[in-house]
């Protein structure tokens, strides 16, 4: 963790956090499912300050080939920030940081593929983080589910992520950066919500067993909203794509309208903050997501 | 990795002797390989140790040298942790530039050592903000008999608490021993179909659908953890892992008289 310490307290006198979130509350969060055209899947997140975009291609042909499985399919995620994510220019390109959660997400999401299906394949995920504010592996990884659903790619569940940690003293659900740059410990965590097994653990910081179990609990509950809010996304994206398929048999002249909507991401449109979201305003941060240390 | 007729009958073998409770090595599932560790083989380096545990065969070198502090910590100095898997070690490894898993077990030991506050980075600044003493942990795995993790941390570990710091060669007075603060010890779970195994070998390794690393300090307390492979862990399991943690980690700090 970072360690660096604030300018002001991150928990105030009435519990609250310096966000005004409650210590189990999490950030707005917005999901959007099939934002892109040419990827065979994709999602868009925003997450707080985060916005991350994840794509899907595939299954489809692996190079090179030696890498093929003749008895299933790979999953390759690429998780990458873009060079102006952050306040402080990002050297463009995977530094250790992002080959080593490019790693254990395509770890992840090859847990919930039904990769058998599709030997000698590849399906590949990409994420990438175009402002962080702290989390950005979880959002990423709370997106690629969404798209490799919006693919059509088989899977046992969506795979909702959430990081839970500690700041002054106190377990928090959902660091956001400043949090985070100040805090004590992180605990990214990634299930299968259908039976509660972990597809992703990471830890570093300083917690006692209690806390930790502390942060665990609130990432349970936290994954619930998550995993409902990635529901909602692929339901309004197909819902509506269904509403559209005529009922009542039109006209011929008279074309069903609108696709479903293919949103724009960019210009801040987004979506508007909606179910369950909490209405904290996030400071304007700076700094780097990981003290990187250069390890 | 292991989708041939070999891989199968192993993940069987080792499933079918787990529900036994045995192992084929003869340990206990919880039970961690016989670990020997030399220190001060390297006299070039500032602290070295050299970690057989089980078939794995580790040398750790720590070189501290001085540099520039980074921007935002002026007044720290520098962690570098790096893991060469070279070929000597195994069929499996290549020469070339890093690989996912060299980086990961890089990271994984670094962060361990980097949040228990191994050592004091603000006692390695020399003039804030110009000069500052940088610690390399560099890991040569020799010989790959599986679970990486933890006897890389328990090398970077040992060569860190033998380590001096070579003042002198910078004009800075006389040599001094680093200080340590605490002392992180990590351990490492398999799962495999049938349960959990503590310490895996090569061929548990090969055959385990998920693995998970947790780094406790002398207090017990949890300071890094990763989960790692594509398998699932119950919420059971994971609490198992960590009490595993906190328990072989008393037993090696005690038996390498770690902050005793």
């Amino acid at each position: 963790m970072g360690g660096t310490p604030s300018t002001h307290k991150m928990i105030l006198e009435n519990g609250k956090r310096f966000d005004g979130r409650a210590l189990d509350q999490l950030r707005p969060i917005s999901i959007q499912a099939g934002v892109l055209k040419r990827a065979d899947g994709s999602a868009y997140v925003e997450w707080g300050e985060n916005k991350v975009l994840a794509a899907v291609y595939g299954p489809r042909e692996v190079h090179p080939r030696h890498m093929q499985n003749p008895a299933r399919a790979i999953v390759q995620a690429r998780y990458n920030m873009a060079s102006f994510s952050v306040s402080e220019r990002k050297r463009p390109g995977p530094d250790r940081r992002s080959q080593e959660l490019t790693k254990i997400i395509s770890e992840a999401l090859e847990a919930v593929v039904f990769v058998e299906q599709y030997p000698r394949t590849t399906v590949d995920v990409y994420m990438e983080v175009l402002q962080a504010d702290a989390g950005t592996r979880c959002a990423g990884l709370t997106a690629a589910s969404v798209a490799l659903a919006d693919a059509g790619i088989p899977m046992r569940d969506l795979v909702p992520a959430v990081a839970s940690g500690k700041v002054e003293g106190r377990v928090v659900c959902d660091l956001n950066r400043e949090e985070d740059n100040c805090g004590e410990a992180d605990l990214p965590m990634a299930i299968l919500p259908r039976t509660g097994e972990f597809l992703l653990l990471q830890m570093d910081g300083h917690l006692t067993y209690d806390e930790l179990m502390q942060a665990m609990e609130y990432n349970f509950k936290a994954l619930k909203v998550i995993y409902e809010l990635q529901k909602e996304a692929l339901r309004k994206k197909y819902a509506t794509a269904q509403l559209e398929e005529p009922v009542v048999l039109p006209k011929p002249e008279e074309a069903p309208a609108a696709e479903p909507a293919h949103g724009e991401f960019h210009e801040g449109a987004g979506v508007p903050p909606e179910e369950g979201a909490h209405e904290p305003e996030e400071p304007p941060l700076d700094g780097p997501e990981d003290h990187e240390g250069g390890a | 990795m292991e989708q041939d007729a070999i891989g199968e009958l192993k993940t069987e073998y080792i499933n079918r002797l787990l529900v036994e409770n045995k192992r084929a090595d003869g340990r206990a599932p919880d039970e961690v390989r016989p670990i020997t560790v030399e220190t001060g083989l390297v006299t070039s380096a500032a602290g070295s140790a050299r970690v057989k545990w089980g078939d794995t065969d580790v040398m750790v070198g720590v070189m501290i040298e001085t540099g520039t502090p980074f921007p935002d910590t002026p007044d720290k100095g520098v962690l570098v942790t790096n893991a060469e898997l070279i070929p000597m070690a195994s069929p499996y490894f290549e020469s070339g530039p890093p690989r996912p898993e060299s980086i990961e077990l890089a990271r994984v030991v670094d962060r361990g050592i980097r949040e228990a506050k191994t050592i004091d980075l603000s006692k390695l600044c020399i003039t804030p903000k110009e000069k500052v003493y940088i610690c390399y942990i560099d890991i040569h795995v020799l010989d790959f008999g599986g679970n990486l993790f933890d006897p890389c941390s328990l090398g970077a570990m040992m060569a860190l608490n033998t380590a001096h710091v070579p003042a002198k060669r910078h004009g800075l007075g006389e040599d001094y021993k680093l200080k340590i603060d605490h002392f992180p010890i990590s351990c490492t779970t398999a799962k495999i179909h049938n349960g959990l195994l503590v310490d895996p070998g090569l061929d548990e390794e090969r055959v385990a659908e998920a693995r998970l690393t947790v780094t406790t300090d002398e207090n017990g307390d949890v300071r890094a953890m990763q989960k790692g492979l594509s398998g699932k862990l119950t919420f059971e399991q994971v609490k198992t892992a960590i009490q595993t943690s906190q328990r072989v980690g008393r037993e090696l700090r005690s038996k390498f008289k770690l902050g005793a």
